[in-house]
């Protein structure tokens, strides 16, 4: 059994943290206190710089150093919590929003007061109605205890936080998408510069944190940047949820030391395999990420290791297709994913997306040819690095990966007219 | 538009530093009330917010949670992306279809049901999943599918799509 301790897990199963006296009665909100009595902004953001904390959203974007890029000229900044987790195999923040929801409202504080933000929004995905009640209802119980709202803690420091519902767009995800989402308009990209640092919401200084990095920001600050540094890799260093799911005996959310093998993650935390299967493909994060194989299982679980794999940690949605799982159908299920969820403006996201998931699904239906291979082989080149955001690469990765490692299957595809391991099946029953 | 709703925009207007903001939040509000967004609802966001209603139809359309035709007393959205294929959904999804006589996106023809296949929905470690008006429903087979279903009959829901 991992024997890992959970830090921003700690408690969630065991008992009701959404509750404001039983998060208190576990030291909720004591480094907030430690803030407003002892600490600068500038004194917070420093420790946060120092423990080398990257981005939990899917970047991996140093968070000291995306804090330190607002501009110092007196306009207003905001502070926007990213809870809009819609990458396929993702469900960390919805249990961070629904089961710690005081926690994240700590380290949203801590955060907004490290950058002398006065406003901040979350911005809460559509689906996650319940979470969405259960944050507004947290917040209030925050408010009342004057840990946001006007002069904080008896100090100078005031923020007020608005709960924006989002209503229905993975792209929504993508900051500056989700800064005109809050603006009121469609939810599409913004070309790049100027950053959120620079002109963001309302044309003003913004930063954009993920729910997962903002829970971990109170955690540095109460244990103090070499702790959280020294827990795994040097450049990406930290604990880290990892949402396991698929084919696996035990799917569910574990915090991990990051720079722990693929391996342990599915047999130590992950209950492993099903009885009888043998291990195909995994997507270390999430829906952009490439797949690896059965001889990639020892790689350790970081930004950077997966990186130089030419796949990527994104946001932690490790999904494990066994034998039984068909690539030419994973594969069908993920190019329609990002077909339906482009936003539109740049062409070889709208078209190539489109055509790429039109000719997966041939493929499947096994109305596929040897011309459509052959296309799907090269369009990878003229698709990805094209857009303006990151959606538009993040068609083909997984896609390009499985081809390359299982040329086979799809070309059995074509010439058996549709699935050789669903017929495969079908003989068996 | 009504007093009642106009109020209501006024109070969503006063959370932002500009009124757009307030756009998708008052649709929200009406589609609860309506079951779903009228372009009556649209014509009153226009007017709340100052752009057209070209412009908020426009925006209305980007975003999958707002209905611009009635949809059924009960929006059934079933995940269709990767972790719940793997767990089953395609056998969960075509046993619904059945059961409901109807296809994805489609109300039924007494207006109870409507059916839409929808991408992940965050809840990978229960697949396959679905929402039946924004209430998630875990580790959903054809067994117990009509166990839920009797529940929805038993207790309708309000309203349809909760704005807050």
């Amino acid at each position: 059994m991992p024997t890992f301790e959970p830090v921003i897990m700690k408690g969630i199963g065991e008992m009701d943290l959404a509750d404001i006296d039983v998060y208190e009665r576990g030291g909720g909100f004591s480094v907030l206190r430690k803030v407003m009595r002892e600490m600068t902004p500038d004194a917070v953001a420093a420790v946060v710089t120092e423990s080398n904390l990257r981005g939990r959203g899917g970047a991996g974007f140093p968070t000291g150093r995306k804090w330190s890029f607002l501009p110092k000229d007196g306009r207003p900044r905001y502070l926007v919590c990213n809870c809009d987790e819609a990458e396929p195999g993702t469900f960390k923040d919805r249990m961070l929003l629904e089961k710690t929801p005081l926690q994240l409202i700590e380290g949203l504080v801590i955060s907004a007061y490290a950058m002398g933000a006065k406003q901040a929004y979350t911005y809460i995905r559509g689906e996650f109605l319940e979470g969405s009640r259960i944050f507004r209802r947290a917040l209030a119980a925050a408010h009342s205890r004057n840990y946001v709202g006007d002069r904080i803690l008896g100090s100078d420091f005031s923020l007020d936080i608005v709960v924006h519902r989002g209503s229905g767009a993975y792209i929504c995800g993508e900051e500056t998408a989700q800064l005109e989402s809050i603006e009121g308009r469609r939810g599409e990209p913004r070309l790049k510069p100027p950053f959120p640092a620079i002109a963001g919401l309302y044309g003003m200084p913004t930063v954009v944190n993920n729910v997962e990095t903002l829970c971990y920001v109170k955690h540095i600050v109460d244990r103090g940047a070499q702790w959280f540094a020294k827990i795994g890799p040097e450049k990406s260093p930290g604990p880290k949820i990892m949402s396991v799911s698929g084919h696996v005996r035990k799917p569910g959310n574990y915090e991990i030391p990051l720079g722990i093998s693929a391996r342990e993650l599915i047999e130590e935390y992950g209950g492993g395999l099903l009885p009888g299967r043998t291990l195909k493909a995994f997507q270390p994060g999430g829906a952009s990420s490439a797949a690896l194989f059965e001889e990639d299982i020892d790689v350790a679980i970081d930004f950077d290791s997966l990186a130089a794999k030419r796949t990527m940690l994104g946001s932690g949605g490790f999904v494990v297709m066994d034998d039984t799982a068909c690539m030419v159908n994973c594969a069908r299920t993920l190019t329609r994913f990002f077909e339906h969820e482009s936003c539109g403006q740049c062409t070889p996201c709208r078209e190539g997306g489109q055509w790429v998931a039109r000719m997966v699904a041939r493929l499947e239906a096994g109305e596929g040819s040897e011309e459509d291979l052959r296309v799907l082989n090269v369009i990878n080149n003229t698709i990805t690095g094209t857009n303006l955001c990151p959606l538009g690469d993040s068609i083909m990765p997984f896609l390009a990966s499985v081809l390359k490692r299982f040329p086979d299957e799809f070309a059995a595809h074509v010439a058996h007219g549709g699935c050789p391991l669903k017929r495969m099946a079908a003989v068996v029953a | 538009m009504t007093p009642e709703r106009l109020a209501r925009g006024q109070e969503l207007v006063a959370r932002y530093p500009k009124p757009q903001s307030a756009l998708v939040p008052f649709l929200q509000y009406c589609q609860e009330q309506d079951g779903y967004v009228t372009a009556q609802a649209m014509r009153d966001a226009a007017e709340l917010v100052g752009i057209t209603p070209g412009e908020v139809e426009s925006i209305a359309s980007f975003y999958t949670l707002l209905f611009k035709e009635p949809v059924g007393k009960h929006i059934i959205q079933v995940c269709r992306t990767l972790s719940c294929m793997l767990g089953g959904a395609e056998d969960l999804q075509s046993y619904i279809k059945r059961k409901l006589g109807i296809g994805h996106l489609e109300t039924s023809a007494d207006g109870q049901y409507y059916y839409e296949e929808v991408e992940c929905l965050a809840a990978c470690d229960r697949a396959p999943c679905l929402q039946h008006n924004l209430e998630y429903h875990y580790d959903v087979t054809p067994a117990n599918f009509d166990q839920l279903l009797e529940s929805w009959q038993a207790a309708p829901p309000q309203p349809v799509m909760p704005a807050e």
